[in-house]
């Protein structure tokens, strides 16, 4: 059922794109005082791109090794305000306020998805 | 889902955090502690703390990638205090008691960064379960 499978159009990626968002910034507030502990964040616009492409595989022998273009994994190091004595680069307040706004965007793609599946069960129903 | 890595990530932050203020603790119980030689008496503990970031440093069962583990407890450098106390019943040949290197104004500080970091990671693990109890209510829609 072509239908189904593409109901949700780009939020279905989108909501997994948000949730791994919300572990990345987790995991930077977890290490908040770990030396050398560099903050990374999801390049949003990146990793919809990548999940939306089809990259290159070698599937014949004869195919060239490495033309495969890499997959980008959407990562991306935080350049921080200040610099810290101990080389960490979390600033909390900075990931308290974006994680405060991934938990908002995941709410509002959940909203879209709520949206979808309201209204297809309205016109399933036929109320 | 990753979703669900939060709570992970989140809890061995807890934990770290559990161990720093366990040593803070520890530390400031033994201000007051003296001992007969140099080499017995008490030296502040930290906690050395080190992000789990490849897959053999995390233990089978739960993904915990990209939390934080406690390293090791090192021992505070500082050098310790000695005074002269020959009344005390612990003192060396000389009269000399040896005081803990630990400073309460610092130990205090650190204690409440501990506690602070500590409440930040269940705030975590709230807007994570809240997020999760909503979309678990998507199929009410």
């Amino acid at each position: 059922m072509p239908a189904f499978s593409q109901a949700f159009g780009i939020h279905e990626r989108a909501l997994g794109v948000r949730s791994q968002r919300m572990e990345v910034i987790a995991r930077n507030i977890a290490n908040a005082d770990t030396p050398n502990y560099k903050a990374q964040d999801v390049d949003f616009k990146a990793m919809l791109k990548e999940a939306k492409t089809e990259h290159l595989q070698a599937t014949h022998e004869k195919h060239f090794a490495g033309l495969t273009d890499a997959p980008d994994n959407g990562m991306r190091f935080r350049t921080p305000f200040n610099s810290s004595f101990d080389g960490n680069t979390v600033e909390m307040n900075v990931e308290q306020a974006q994680y405060g706004k991934a938990a908002v965007e995941y709410q509002t793609t959940l909203q879209f998805l709520e949206n979808k599946i309201s209204g297809m069960r309205k016109a399933l129903r036929g109320e | 889902m990753q979703l669900d890595n939060v709570f992970g990530i989140a809890g061995t932050a807890l934990n770290a955090q559990a161990v720093r203020m366990n040593a803070t603790a520890s530390n400031l119980a033994n201000a007051n502690s003296v001992a007969g030689s140099e080499q017995e008496a008490y030296r502040g503990k930290r906690p050395l703390f080190k992000a789990l970031l490849k897959e053999e440093m995390t233990h089978g069962g739960a993904q915990f990638m990209g939390g934080v583990k406690v390293d090791r407890i090192v021992q505070d450098p500082a050098p310790v205090r000695k005074t002269w106390d020959p009344g005390n019943p612990l003192a060396d040949k000389e009269g000399y008691v040896f005081h803990s290197n630990v400073n309460e104004m610092s130990e205090m500080v650190d204690m409440m960064a501990a506690s602070r970091s500590y409440q930040n990671n269940v705030e975590v693990v709230n807007t994570a379960r809240q997020l999760m109890m909503r979309t678990l209510e998507i199929t009410k829609a």
